[in-house]
Order: C-alpha cells, then sequence, then structure tokens
C-alpha cells in the first residue's frame, strides 16, 4: 500500500498529522527539541499565554496519584509580549503550525489577547483557556457556564481572523450544553478535555499535598471520561474537535479519533517519554497501512458508524 | 548534549539504611555530566508511578562510560528502583540542568552535605581536587548508621568531617556546626551545600554572616525535568520591585548562587 494520508484540517489549521501537544506540556517547544523534530509534530499548542506575566503557585505543584498526575501550576508565564518577542521566532523557524493558548481574568483580556496575536506571523489558531481549574480568577469561572464561556467566545471571535479552538472543562454537568454554547457563540472547534479537578493528601504531614489544595488530574487515569465527552460532543455537533486526556500510545490516540478527533493532543505522556508524539504519529501511520486504511479521514468517527 | 535511551545496570548495591549505590552504563551521560547535573530515571515500565526520578550524579567513570548514583529510597518510586537488579535496563535522559560553578583552583572549598544531599558533592570534590582546589567535605546525618558517606573505611582524596544529631559519630549537633567552625576560623572562598530545605536555610545564613559566596542544590518534586512544565519552581530573588520569582529548578538549577534563594 503506498504511504497513507495523515493530513487532517482543524478548521482551516492544516496539519501534516493529527498528532500536537496538549497546553502546558511541551513549554514553548524548544524545551523538547533535543528529543524531538519539531517539524514532525502535526502541530504545536503552546504554554497558556496571559497579557502580562503570572507567577502562578507556590511549589508543591505537581504531585503522583495512579496512572495520572494532578497539577497545580496556575499559568506561570511570561506574557503575551514576551512569547512574541522570544518564544514565537524560535518556533517560526520550523514548518509547524503554533496554536496559542489564551487565559484571561476577564471577557476584555481574552479579547485583548486574541488581538494582539491577530496578524502575528507564525501563530495558526488561538485556543481559549476557559478551563483552567487552578486559577482564582477566569479558566473555569467561564468555563463552567454557558453564558459565560459564549461571551467569552464572541469576544474573542470579535478581535481576531485567526481560527478559535475552544478548550472544555470535563468539571461541569453536561459538556454537550457548553459545547454548543460556544459553537453557538462562533467556535470554529474544541478541544477537550481539559483536566479534572482533584486532590492528594499527604497523611505523614497530614495536609493537602499540593500547595494550592486542589489540582488538575490528568494522565492515562482520565482517558476514559476524555473517550466518553468527545463521542457525546462529536454526536451532537458537526464541529471539529481535537482530543486529549491521557494519550500514552497510538492506540489511545486513535481511540480518540474514531470517537470522532479530527486531531489528538498529547500532553503527560511527553513527561514520561519525551519522544512520546514521534512514537504515537509512527504508531497511527503503522496502524493504518496494516488496516489498510489510505487516509485517517476514514476514522474519523468511525466508532460511530 | 542530551541523551534519552535505555542504560544497563552495572550495579546496585545497598550501601545503608534505605540508601542504594547505582552504577549505570551511560557512556554519552558519562562522557559529558558535570558536577551538579542530575539524570532523570524510569522506576517502572508500568504507568504507576508514572514520572520518572530525578538522581543527582554522585560520580562518572568516563573511561568505563558508567555513571554512579547515590540516593535515598522515599517513597513508591525509589522502592522500585532499588528493586532493579544488575543486568537489567532503565530509561535514562540527561545529563539536565545546571551544575556547579567552579572556583578558581587553589580556592579554599568547604562541601556541606545533608543526608543523602551528600551525593553530587562527591562528585563535585573530586573534580575539584582534580584543579588542585583545597577540599573539605562536611557530613551531616541523623545517627551513625544513617550517614551516606563518611562512616569509617570510606576513602576521599579531601579532608572529611562528620556531624550526627545523636552524636554517635563525630560532632554532636548540627553539620552547620562544623560549618560556622571553619568560617569563623580559617575561611573559605567557597562554599557547595546539599540537603534538607532547614539545613540549606542555615548555611545560607552563615554564608551572609560571613561574606563568603555559595551554591546550593535544589531538590523540588519534577514532571518533565525538561523545563516545559513548570512543576519544580524554587523562589528566588525578583528583578525590579518584585519580592521574588519562581524559578525552575530542572533548567535554572538545579544549582542556584545561595544569595539568590528566597526563603519563606
Amino acid at each position: 500500500m503506498a504511504k497513507p494520508n495523515l493530513a487532517v484540517n482543524v478548521a482551516g489549521i492544516r496539519m501534516k498529522n493529527p498528532v500536537t501537544t496538549a497546553s502546558g506540556t511541551f513549554g514553548f517547544g524548544s524545551e523538547y527539541a533535543p528529543f524531538v523534530d519539531l517539524n514532525r509534530l502535526g502541530a504545536i499548542v503552546v504554554k497558556g499565554i496571559t497579557l502580562l506575566p503570572r507567577q502562578g503557585n507556590p511549589p508543591p505543584r505537581i504531585v503522583e496519584t495512579p496512572a495520572g498526575i494532578l497539577n497545580a501550576i496556575g499559568l506561570q508565564n511570561p506574557g503575551v509580549d514576551h512569547f512574541i518577542e522570544v518564544a514565537l521566532p524560535y518556533l517560526r523557524q520550523f514548518d509547524l503550525p503554533v496554536i496559542v493558548n489564551i487565559a484571561g481574568d476577564t471577557v476584555e483580556d481574552y479579547a485583548a489577547l486574541a488581538a494582539r496575536l491577530d496578524g502575528v506571523p507564525g501563530v495558526a489558531g488561538l485556543e481559549v483557556n476557559i478551563s483552567c481549574p487552578n486559577v482564582k480568577k477566569g479558566g473555569l469561572a467561564f468555563g463552567a457556564d454557558p453564558d459565560s464561556a459564549a461571551a467569552v467566545v464572541r469576544a474573542v471571535k470579535g478581535a481576531t481572523r485567526l481560527p478559535v479552538v475552544v478548550k472544555l472543562s470535563p468539571n461541569v454537568t453536561s459538556i454537550v450544553r457548553l459545547a454548543e454554547a460556544v459553537v453557538e457563540a462562533g467556535a470554529d472547534a474544541l478541544s477537550m478535555i481539559n483536566t479534572l479537578l482533584g486532590m492528594a493528601i499527604d497523611i505523614r504531614r497530614r495536609c493537602p499535598a499540593l500547595a494550592n489544595v486542589m489540582g488538575g488530574l490528568s494522565g492515562p487515569a482520565i482517558r476514559p471520561v476524555a473517550v466518553r465527552a468527545v463521542w457525546q460532543v462529536y454526536q451532537a455537533l458537526k464541529v471539529p474537535i481535537v482530543g486529549m486526556g491521557g494519550i500514552v500510545t497510538a492506540e489511545d490516540a486513535l481511540e480518540f479519533i474514531m470517537a470522532g478527533a479530527t486531531a489528538v493532543a498529547v500532553g503527560t505522556a511527553n513527561f514520561i517519554n519525551p519522544r512520546a508524539t514521534m512514537d504515537i504519529i509512527d504508531g497511527i501511520e503503522r496502524f493504518l497501512v496494516e488496516e489498510g486504511v489510505p487516509d485517517i479521514q476514514e476514522l474519523i468517527g468511525a466508532a460511530h458508524m | 548534549m542530551v541523551a534519552d535511551m535505555p542504560a544497563n545496570i552495572v550495579q546496585q548495591e545497598q550501601v545503608g539504611p534505605g540508601q542504594y549505590r547505582l552504577t549505570l552504563y551511560a557512556p554519552v551521560i558519562a562522557s559529558c555530566a558535570v558536577p551538579g547535573q542530575f539524570v532523570y530515571i524510569r522506576c517502572t515500565g508500568s504507568l504507576d508511578p508514572m514520572l520518572r526520578r530525578p538522581l543527582s550524579i554522585h560520580g562518572v567513570n568516563r573511561r568505563k562510560g558508567e555513571v554512579l548514583f547515590l540516593y535515598q529510597v522515599v517513597g513508591r518510586g525509589t522502592a522500585l528502583l532499588a528493586a532493579k537488579r544488575n543486568g537489567e535496563q532503565l530509561a535514562v535522559m540527561g545529563p539536565l540542568g545546571r551544575g556547579f560553578t567552579l572556583p578558581e583552583p587553589g580556592q579554599r572549598v568547604v562541601l556541606v552535605g545533608g543526608g543523602i544531599g551528600v551525593a553530587p558533592l562527591v562528585f563535585l570534590g573530586h573534580e575539584l581536587v582534580q584543579r588542585k582546589n583545597q577540599v573539605c567535605l562536611l557530613v551531616g546525618a541523623r545517627s551513625a548508621h544513617q550517614l551516606p558517606v563518611g562512616k569509617e573505611g570510606y576513602t576521599a582524596p579531601f579532608e572529611l568531617a562528620v556531624a550526627t544529631d545523636d552524636g554517635s559519630c563525630g560532632h554532636h549537633g548540627p553539620v552547620t556546626d562544623l560549618l560556622e567552625k571553619i568560617l569563623a576560623g580559617e575561611g573559605a572562598d567557597m562554599v557547595y551545600a546539599c540537603g534538607p530545605r532547614h539545613m540549606l536555610r542555615q548555611t545560607a545564613s552563615l554564608l551572609a554572616r560571613f561574606g563568603v559566596p555559595g551554591e546550593f542544590s535544589l531538590e523540588e518534586r519534577m514532571g518533565c525535568g525538561v523545563g516545559a512544565c513548570l512543576s519544580c519552581v524554587c523562589k528566588t530573588a525578583g528583578k525590579g520591585g518584585e519580592p521574588f520569582r519562581y524559578r525552575r529548578v530542572c533548567v535554572e538549577g538545579p544549582v542556584f548562587p545561595a544569595d539568590q534563594l528566597v526563603w519563606d
């Protein structure tokens, strides 16, 4: 069989394969460049950016749980100007769509970030983070309520011509309702899921293991929840989905694709295996060859047939 | 040069209560590692526990391509690591992080190690002796049997003094007592330390009092080991009026100038 086609298109973001990185797990790319050929990634989703630099939460910021980790970084980042001046020129050297994850305390913050990044060379799209569980203002405060979520999306869409991907939280009663609200407000694509709100106790010290008390659970432990969310939203809406949550292997990625994801993001797995994204791309290609599938498009939502 | 590859266990030996010395055949790491750097090691093939463990480099044998570690079993990850036997393979990434800044040749240097924190200082001590520095290693532990090095029979090409909390070996009291005596007496040009937070804090205040520069190797819970996840941060001096700034132990450290660290 000829080489299968792995290319996908997420709301105008053209990816040479469906594999991207989950925000906050891959820095701004340079951190993993010693291990990964960045040119081979379908896209990169960079660490969440705010208008002004942020310090983030005090340590400890991470704790292990069975088949997962809890983190409470608190959106530490150098701010959008530093990102544009320092991180972006580095990424522009590569043949790689850059999706910028943006986070704000107010609707106006999101709009200002979208306007600032509009037309900046090398930015292929925005991922709107309305689902971070580790910050007091903004974050999940927007993502848990359909009206607030829609307000953020309308503001972002009004401020940019870039494709807008909205990252949804699983910490809601109905992720489908949230998805409908943001798509109605103009979201071009959805990414799901962000981390699940969780907590661990250090029993020797008799206190919460994270300084922030609660954190976001990621890793293989959350994969069934994420696959279910992708399945439900694909069933309800015709919108491109970037699926993520505990993807470690190509088989895991294919589950998401067959549940309805057009692309997938690899997060926590990068920490275990810095070459996880490369192994997953190779594994997907191998699967297509073995199964005699000429084009990855055939598998998107295939489990719904 | 950073490698991510499997490495064979040449030797795994218990050297104390919960303390192990691990020798890996990892020629790329052995060829380029400098004192203070660490290696990120996968302790198990399963996904629970998932994260790698950062182990500071205790020594290298560049000729044989071997890297040595001295570690303490503190949780499930290190317990699984301790159960690995000679000949088994481990996934290792390294060398990672910024190591110690080396002093001018001939300068007098004191190394202060608390417990297993002595591990990277032994590598540094050997390097410094080769550079014709005058080196004294101070080792502190709760009790004689918990001394990771400094026990009877331990040979090192540098001066060694021991302190124990219970007085069962060497000076009866904290290891920083020994440092204070040296700084008040013959003095030192540079002090390097690694150990528990309270020991480092005490060392920092002694250095400030005597006006001696120093560098500390820190430990913090890590996620990625390469600077991407921002999990392993520590508080350092801020710029332009900010009270502090978080820096990543895995890439901006694990070694920091003592006067740059902010203690709560």
